[in-house]
């Protein structure tokens, strides 16, 4: 019975992953950068669904506009940081990045206070029995959210005209551009859609820690990259996969390896093992 | 020492001193070959471990110093080994994993020191004075050191394979043994400032050797240019006492190096000196195009 609440405690955390981490792919597999940042924007996220959840008491209203807010946030980044400079060596934007998210951490700090903010009247908290587990109906909601979200996803990019446009542009932007497709509109759409997805990430995680704090993107961020390397970077399904296995393999390594490494060091041992042996990844291509 | 120029000072200048160590050490591996780290601060961490451990036990301080140079080096040559798998943004993100490992081990360890780390590591027996003047000798004698291997062999090596690779190999460049040796001496060096450190300030903890640290360092190195040995030690000494001398940026140091981070490579990314460069080519255009 416990490995099986510490596989769905493993799957909850997975999903948070899997949000993050394809939007980070995405970008990666259209622009080539390495765009750490992202997580700023979940914090951004975060702070957005508590602060008009607590405005308006309603969190469907608090997620839309995180969603959409963070989308347009996500595109501006685009515009005014990377844009300029991608045709420079790809460590350039990379670096750039960091000091961003960096900056962007410190102006949450600075704007909303270090000790960060909590919901007045935390919303789905109401313990829910499932399959003789006990969890919080907010568990359920990252879970089945994350699937309606990603599956939402995969419709568009697999049955719409914008989605052929997108996987055209990723998979050979000159050749996409010859075929008239605005490949500038195609990276705007990316950015947009990648960025929401983490600021839906950014509200789930803050129901579910009833807490958003300048910081909570350190972490997630960097364990992001590590996803998507193993996912084998621009590599969407991969990513999936890698997000779900890492939440999977870090709840039980938290009970099992806990007294070798801390829970957050898991990633980067299992990132390193898999690099050395797979430099290209654990699924998929190589295209590093 | 201390009574001509104040124990303000002589501890602004050993801070000052470290941090050319720590930038210079990195900009061994990053700006003279190429190789991207992003988890430098793991073998300052290891340098200083190591050192603090052994004085602690009762070693002489400048073989516990020499020790854990040496645990940073071979910590250094093992991740060197990942640099021949992995490139480019794999290498950013191996290293930067490198980091966190580090940090993840080092606080589950009991003999560490675990969450709390190493309190009370002796002196080093010269008094304030004396370390000031050994840090900014070390300093410059890295600074010298990085000048002289610019000029040499090994230095065309590690331009050829920072510019590309694949066409060092082409010409016969033997780019496996040369970037071991960038990682070898980046990461040495990195350990011996690391040792300075623990025994400038007494105190280690895991969180003084987290990812920040690695991108403050990384941040000293890019904002002096990437490769330049004047601009990588101006930038090191002043972002390492500005937080000092300008007592309200402490509270705003991270946003600073963040957006300096962000500024530079956004529109210089040739740092101060490539900014400087620019400045003189232009002035002197000027100069010619007067009549």
């Amino acid at each position: 019975m416990l490995a099986f609440e510490l596989f769905m405690q493993g799957l909850v955390q997975g999903s948070i992953y899997a949000l993050i981490a394809v939007g980070l792919t995405l970008v990666y597999g259209l622009l080539r950068i390495l765009h750490v940042a992202h997580a700023g924007l979940f914090t951004l996220g975060g702070y957005i669904g508590v602060l008009v959840t607590n405005a308006t008491g309603s969190l469907a209203l608090a997620l839309l506009t995180a969603m959409i807010a963070v989308g347009f946030v996500g595109m501006a980044l685009y515009r005014f940081c990377y844009q300029p400079i991608l045709d420079r060596p790809p460590y350039v934007a990379l670096i750039a990045s960091i000091g961003l998210f960096i900056a962007m951490e410190e102006i949450f700090r600075i704007i909303f206070g270090p000790y960060g903010l909590s919901y007045t009247a935390p919303p789905l908290q109401a313990p829910i029995i499932l399959l003789g587990m006990n969890l919080k109906a907010a568990e359920i909601l990252t879970m089945v959210g994350a699937l309606i979200l990603i599956g939402g996803l995969g419709v568009l990019a697999g049955r719409t005209r914008t989605g052929i446009a997108w996987r055209a542009t990723v998979k050979d932007p000159q050749m996409a551009e010859s075929f008239g497709i605005d490949i500038v509109k195609v990276r705007y759409l990316n950015f947009f859609i990648g960025s929401a997805l983490a600021a839906a990430a950014g509200v789930m995680v803050a129901l579910l820690n009833n807490l958003v704090e300048p910081t909570m993107g350190s972490v997630p961020s960097y364990k992001a990259l590590a996803i998507i390397v193993l996912g084998g970077l621009g590599n969407v399904r991969g990513t999936l996969i890698a997000s779900l296995a890492l939440g999977v393999i870090e709840s039980f390594g938290t009970i099992y390896l806990g007294f070798l490494l801390d829970r957050d060091a898991i990633a980067f041992a299992f990132l390193i093992l898999v690099l050395m042996i797979r430099p290209q990844g654990l699924v998929g291509r190589s295209n590093g | 020492m201390v009574e001509i120029i104040g124990a303000y000072q002589v501890s602004l200048i050993t801070t000052m001193g470290i941090s050319v160590i720590l930038a210079l050490s990195l900009n061994l591996i990053t700006g003279f070959c190429g190789q991207i780290s992003l988890g430098h601060a793991a073998f300052i961490g290891a340098g200083a471990y190591g050192a603090a451990m052994l004085t602690t036990a009762g070693w002489p301080f400048a073989a516990g110093l020499a020790a854990g140079t040496a645990i940073a080096a071979v910590l250094g040559l093992v991740v060197g080994l990942a640099s021949l798998r992995v490139r480019h943004d794999f290498l950013a993100i191996t290293t930067m994993g490198v980091g966190f490992l580090f940090l993840g081990v080092v606080r589950q360890q009991e003999w560490l020191g675990g969450e709390m780390g190493i309190s009370s590591i002796p002196d080093a027996g010269l008094g304030k004075g004396g370390y000031m003047v050994l840090v900014v000798l070390i300093a410059a004698a890295i600074a010298l050191f990085s000048v002289h291997l610019k000029r040499s062999w090994m230095g065309y090596a590690f331009d050829a394979i920072a510019d590309d690779e694949d066409t060092a190999r082409m010409v016969g460049v033997d780019a496996a043994r040369y970037k071991l040796t960038a990682f070898a001496m980046g990461t040495g060096l990195a350990g011996l400032g690391g040792g300075l450190y623990a025994h400038d300030v007494k105190f280690i903890a895991p969180d003084s050797f987290g990812f920040i640290e690695s991108i403050t360092i990384l941040s000293m190195v890019v904002i002096g240019g990437i490769g330049p040995v004047w601009g990588v030690i101006v930038a090191a000494a002043v972002l390492s006492v500005l937080p000092f001398w300008f007592q309200f940026i402490e509270e705003y140091k991270l946003l600073l190096y963040g957006g300096l981070l962000f500024a530079v490579m956004r529109f210089s990314p040739g740092g101060l000196a490539g900014f400087v460069a620019g400045f003189v080519a232009k002035h002197k255009r000027r100069r010619a195009a007067a009549p």
